[in-house]
């Protein structure tokens, strides 16, 4: 067992109500230093929520968050000193520029004069904002707002990165960039807990948690999620894909099915044998032309793991 | 897919001397569902607008729906439905009353309007809801409710604008399985979206960068194409470099935010 001092963060029992509603249900998780974790789950799973409390923000109503050994709840002065936070809707000056934002941040979190230029210099060459130094925030694109805001977090180069889906709304290209720059943060062994709702966004982490309705369904890395899945994934091709997914979905054995262009997911209880498929050719009049194991993504445990079947 | 629902060929809009859209040629066939994907910038915006008749091209030729995008717009309009994340729907009347509203929009006769109301609150798993106000709804059950409304008028060809970014992954798949229903009774589909997840869920997708087509073929098809395993791969493939660049020098990315 690892002393909590040396550990990145680590929830325990946490819990917080909204009126009646209960946000979050006992969440326990620990997150080692140095790790990139993901908290993974649509909206409203709690995952702000968490954040928020990781990040000194809010009160739990039961339970602990320990944030490099220190309660959040408590020690909020030396808590805060050593994180960065970049909230869902962060607050850029328009008016003033890539430049002046940063230098803005640091006075604000009073980064010392002798660090400050070489800090500031990093940041430009982990964004690749350096060119765009004396933009206004107000005329950047979607992705290198999101870059500024980031930088803007890691001004006073924190021990611990907190990000609430710094990556929703963003353009594919950008998103991928935004990775590639957290990977090179966690390099300077910055601990980094970051959300997301695209689930295919928890291969990009050491380990993530999958959330659900204010609990935690699933935590490992994304090849432990995947090999978490308990029923066998097939990817069927032919003719007529809806006339397949029909035929399938009426199969006692299908747990469920979903077109995807002209080929049809079909999830079963148990692997198919060579004669269910050489039967099931033969019903369809070769409508059935193709069919191969297909590895399940984390979209597919996630549902397998909230019991969304049909 | 026999019939083909649009048509372009060399269809090219400039804007003084930027190239937004540059010389596309394509054919979707009816009841497809055809992707447009792209980064901000890439053209899709200018190609949708001119393919609704919301914009003339500057040159080559487009039909949609077997109307002329120079002379036919406004029979354009009339064929086409419309639908975008963010839905025109009054929170504060009830699922019903929308529909009912929207008919009446659309000029739809009493009985030709009960017909639809029936069958959209069908087709669109809404019948237990249609008198619950709108405001109280579940995110899928809006998302459904609004795509009914603007197919009211039983248009051949729906556009769906970014449909369902960021949404729990039940209601997208929901949503999905709806959009295929739809394109399995005829209608034509035509996607944007920058979410590649969703690529996967059409017939065929086409890639823009400045204005061109870079790629038009089927996700299954790409994906073996690049040998890659998912169209975000794809895309970051064809797409990501040549963006890198032209970021680096700063004279992209400036236009086409979303909020």
């Amino acid at each position: 067992m690892t002393a909590p001092e040396t550990r990145g963060i680590q929830i325990t029992n946490f819990r917080k109500l909204y009126g009646k509603t209960e946000a979050v249900k006992e969440v326990s998780l620990s997150v080692e230093r140095g790790e990139l974790f993901g908290l993974i789950g649509p909206d409203g799973a709690g995952k702000t929520t968490l954040m928020r409390a990781v990040c000194t923000l809010l009160v739990p109503d039961g339970g602990t968050v320990l944030v490099q050994g220190r309660d959040a709840a408590r020690d909020i002065a030396a808590v805060r000193a050593r994180l960065g936070y970049m909230p869902q809707r962060f607050s850029l000056y328009q008016d003033l520029t890539v430049e002046q934002n940063l230098r803005f941040f640091a006075d604000l979190f009073q980064v010392r004069q002798k660090e400050r230029e070489g800090r500031l210099e990093e940041l430009y060459r982990f964004s690749r904002l350096g060119p765009f130094k004396k933009r206004r925030a107000g005329a950047l694109s979607g992705g290198m707002r999101q870059k500024l805001a980031l930088s803007c977090a890691l001004v006073h180069t924190p021990e611990t990165l907190v990000l609430d889906e710094p990556t929703t709304g963003v353009d594919p290209v950008s998103r991928h960039e935004f990775w590639e720059i957290l990977r090179a943060i966690q390099k300077e062994g910055t601990t980094i807990l970051v959300s997301t709702a695209y689930l295919d966004e928890a291969d990009r982490c050491d380990r993530v948690a999958l959330m659900h309705e204010g609990r935690i369904v699933a935590v490992g890395t994304p090849e432990e999620i995947k090999a978490g899945f308990r029923h066998v994934l097939y990817r069927l091709a032919g003719r007529d894909a809806r006339e397949l997914r029909r035929f399938f979905s009426g199969l006692p054995q299908v747990h469920s099915t979903q077109l995807f262009g002209d080929a049809v997911h079909v999830v079963f209880a148990k692997k198919p044998g060579q004669s269910d498929w050489e039967e099931w050719r033969h019903a369809l009049e070769g409508k059935l032309e193709h069919w191969s194991p297909e590895r399940p993504s984390v979209e597919d445990v996630f549902l397998e793991l909230i019991g969304s079947g049909r | 897919m026999h019939e083909t629902s649009v048509t372009t060929r060399e269809l090219t809009r400039r804007f003084g001397r930027f190239v937004a859209v540059d010389r596309v040629s394509i054919e979707v066939g009816s009841g497809e569902i055809f992707g447009f994907l792209g980064a901000n910038g890439a053209g899709k915006t200018t190609l949708i607008r001119v393919l609704c008749g919301l914009l003339k091209p500057t040159t080559g030729e487009a039909t949609v729906a077997g109307y002329d995008v120079y002379t036919q717009s406004e029979r354009i309009k009339q064929n086409i439905g419309y639908m975008s994340q963010r839905f025109s729907l009054y929170e504060d009347l009830t699922v019903a009353e929308n529909i009912e509203f929207y008919g009446g929009i659309y000029g739809l006769a009493r009985t030709k309007l009960r017909q639809k109301e029936k069958e959209i609150l069908k087709n669109f798993g809404l019948h237990r809801h249609a008198d619950s106000l709108t405001a109280g709804l579940p995110f899928g059950f809006k998302q459904r409710l609004a795509l009914g409304c603007a197919m009211l008028h039983e248009p051949p060809i729906l556009f769906l604008d970014e449909p369902t970014s960021g949404v729990d992954p039940r209601a997208r798949r929901e949503f999905w399985d709806t959009i295929h229903e739809t394109a399995g009774r005829g209608t034509t589909v035509l996607v944007t979206t920058h979410f590649m997840e969703e690529a996967e869920y059409c017939n065929r997708v086409l890639i823009m960068h400045v204005g061109r087509i870079i790629a038009l073929d089927t996700p299954d098809a790409l994906k073996s194409r690049f040998e890659k395993r998912t169209m975000q791969e794809v895309f970051l493939e064809l797409v990501g470099k040549e963006i890198g660049e032209t970021r680096t020098r700063g004279q992209h990315g400036e236009q086409g935010e979303k909020p």
